[in-house]
């Protein structure tokens, strides 16, 4: 089995390596958090270091339990994390596939994807010795309240001191705004990017998305992500022109839900493919297409909104109505579901869910880094299983 | 024509021969290590008992968890599928099938002879055959004694732990502290019984319900379910087999 692989990818790989260089010259740099607002760190020329995606790399690099271990000895319970375990573990290690991150400024962390990183970001805070700057956004249960989106605003005032004081920099207004505009219009490359999905037979899969999100994640803001996903799109719109699908054959469409299986991306991917099953689309990735509204008179209001509102900081009805659109968008056959051992927030509810939602579903247990949690024999009978039912 | 169903569970291998869909013979046999050793073995057995060659049969499919390791079979086909299958076969009102088998429980919900939706357990050995293999052990009883024992029993203990490691711990200190071997094996079958109706209601139950599995035999583990579930329980008279019957009926 030879799974199809686009050009785009040895791109994304160049980008990425040229990213993480960038890292080991910067003067100034941030450990952030996925869901923060990068873009105010960009404008001001400070280099974001992204832990998860780190995590994700090691992940990828089957090294999970290796490096998880070194946080493990120290007293750091295996229910935690794995980003964070593994984050940690190299620090302690002074390594990682890819030499170590490098030694923060200072730490950003927002708590719009989960409280873990809180408590995560202080231990990584005592270890360097460096300050920290905790972003609190509210959990949008219900409506988005102006009262939360104000409370955010104003923490984001604060950052911004919080910024020009560690770096002796200004921020200027200027360069702010085209930081974000280049963030709008990357995010809106990346989606038009999703979307191809869209068409039957499907030129991407959810696996080519996640190889290929690291740029809207960390160089958002800058002019990279613009240019590499119009590129993508480029390729897929031949794919569609030639009516050639990711996938030989597709017969049934599915959609996945959480973080990848990072270390068996491509047995999943292979899994699918033989069995003439593709998975579109996906939750995670999706993530990174909503900005809520970019109000041109006050763009920290729009920033606000934008990182309060995102998938994994609002209740069960919001993540159902998100899901169940993408279910008519894509017009998948059914989804399938990883209770990721290590994400809380995006795990919790997934059996609530499944009842919430408009397509057949099925749960598969297992953790995006930490391998020791996958059985292959089990989740191999429930997805064959899911499949014949779905046939 | 003859088509033969091979089940390859954890701790059991069951093949069934149909002629055109009709059960001609069937044999159940312990796993040895080597899988598709052990699916040769039970094939050969069942044909023997049938007085069948195997040239005789058209199509072999395989099921359970070891059915990637037999190599000479036609088709595979996952438990799911053939356990409802199986059922409906036995008992064709089925509409909702429980199965306990040796490391993993499941329900499934049938509509329309077809699988609807299935929940099965979680990473972890409570609520299988396997948890009853561990306190067995504990309580120096051999597993086929169990249901025996649990229905001359005045109460059932409770059993806290779903956990099989942290439960056998519990049932070695309710031993310590005298409770009665009966009681104990009473709380044990409540306690799977209230782990496995917690997993079912995560699909639609309706009756008829339906346990297949080894664990079927048990009467008093039938008795503990029916009470959770607040329903009578129907069994086919070879639980064990309906895996294998349903991948024949799958040829």
């Amino acid at each position: 089995m030879t799974l199809k692989k686009l050009r785009a990818s040895d791109k994304m790989k160049q980008i990425m390596a040229g990213y993480y260089m960038m890292g080991n010259q910067a003067e100034v740099n941030g450990w952030v958090t996925s869901g923060a607002p990068v873009e105010l760190l960009y404008a001001m020329d400070i280099y974001p270091v992204y832990p998860e995606n780190h995590g994700a790399l090691i992940g990828a690099a089957k090294q999970g339990p290796y490096f998880s271990d070194f946080a493990e000895k120290r007293g750091f319970s295996r229910d935690l994390c794995s980003y964070a375990r593994c984050d940690i573990g190299c620090v302690y290690a002074g390594t990682s596939p890819i030499g170590g991150l490098p030694k923060p400024t200072f730490l950003f962390a927002c708590n719009n994807i989960c409280n873990t990183v809180v408590k995560w970001y202080q231990v990584l805070s005592r270890i360097f010795k460096v300050p920290l700057f905790v972003l609190d956004t509210p959990f949008v249960r219900k409506e988005l309240k102006e009262s939360y989106v104000k409370y955010v605003h104003d923490q984001l005032y604060e950052f911004v001191d919080f910024l020009e004081k560690v770096t002796g920099r200004e921020l200027s207004d200027s360069k702010l705004r085209e930081t974000i505009l280049n963030s709008i219009k990357g995010v809106n490359a990346y989606s038009e990017v999703l979307r191809m999905a869209r068409h039957k037979p499907s030129p991407l899969t959810c696996f080519d998305a996640f190889i290929n999100m690291a740029p809207i994640v960390c160089l958002r803001g800058t002019e990279y992500p613009i240019q590499f996903y119009a590129e993508m799109k480029e390729e897929l719109e031949e794919r569609v022109r030639k009516g050639e699908g990711a996938v030989d054959n597709e017969e049934i469409r599915l959609l996945w839900d959480n973080i990848p299986v990072w270390y068996r991306l491509k047995w999943f991917a292979e899994f699918f493919a033989e069995r003439n099953a593709c998975l579109v689309a996906d939750t995670y990735t999706n993530a990174w297409t909503g900005f809520v509204s970019m109000d041109k008179s006050d763009i920290f209001w729009s920033m606000a909104e934008t990182y309060t509102f995102i998938y994994l900081n609002i209740g069960l009805e919001h993540m159902a109505e998100a899901i169940n659109r993408l279910i008519d968008f894509y017009d998948v056959d059914g989804v399938v579901i990883h209770s990721n051992r290590s994400c809380k927030p995006y795990s919790f509810g997934q059996y609530e869910l499944q009842k919430m939602i408009n397509a057949p579903s099925v749960v598969i247990e297992a953790d995006m880094v930490d391998s020791r949690a996958f059985s292959e024999a089990q989740v191999e009978t429930r997805l064959e299983a899911f499949l014949e039912m779905l046939r | 024509m003859i088509t033969a169903g091979i089940d390859i569970g954890s701790l059991t291998a069951k093949c069934a021969l149909m002629r055109d869909g009709e059960l001609i013979a069937y044999k159940v046999i312990k796993v040895s290590p080597n899988l598709e050793e052990t699916a040769r073995k039970v094939f050969q057995e069942t044909l023997k008992a049938a007085g069948i060659k195997e040239e005789e049969v058209e199509k072999i499919i395989a099921t359970g968890y070891g059915r990637n390791k037999v190599g000479f079979a036609d088709k595979r086909v996952t438990e799911i599928s053939c356990h409802a299958k199986g059922a409906l076969y036995f008992i064709p009102t089925t509409r909702t099938v429980v199965d306990i088998g040796g490391q993993d429980s499941k329900v499934i919900a049938i509509e329309n002879g077809k699988v609807a939706e299935f929940v099965m357990n979680d990473k972890c050995a409570a609520g299988t055959g396997r948890f009853l293999e561990v306190m067995a052990a504990a309580l120096n009883l051999k597993v086929e004694e169990l249901g025996e024992v649990a229905e001359k029993a005045k109460r059932a203990t409770k059993i806290s732990s779903t956990c099989t490691v942290f439960a056998e711990s519990e049932v070695i200190s309710h031993l310590a502290s005298g409770e009665k071997v009966e009681d104990i094996v009473a709380g044990i079958h409540e306690a799977i019984a209230s782990r496995i109706a917690a997993m079912a209601r995560r699909v639609k139950i309706e009756p008829d319900i339906v346990l297949t599995g080894g664990v079927a035999k048990n009467r008093a583990m039938k008795k503990a379910l029916e009470k959770e579930f607040g329903m009578e329980i129907k069994t086919p008279p070879e639980p064990q087999i309906v895996g294998a019957v349903g991948a024949a009926l799958f040829a």
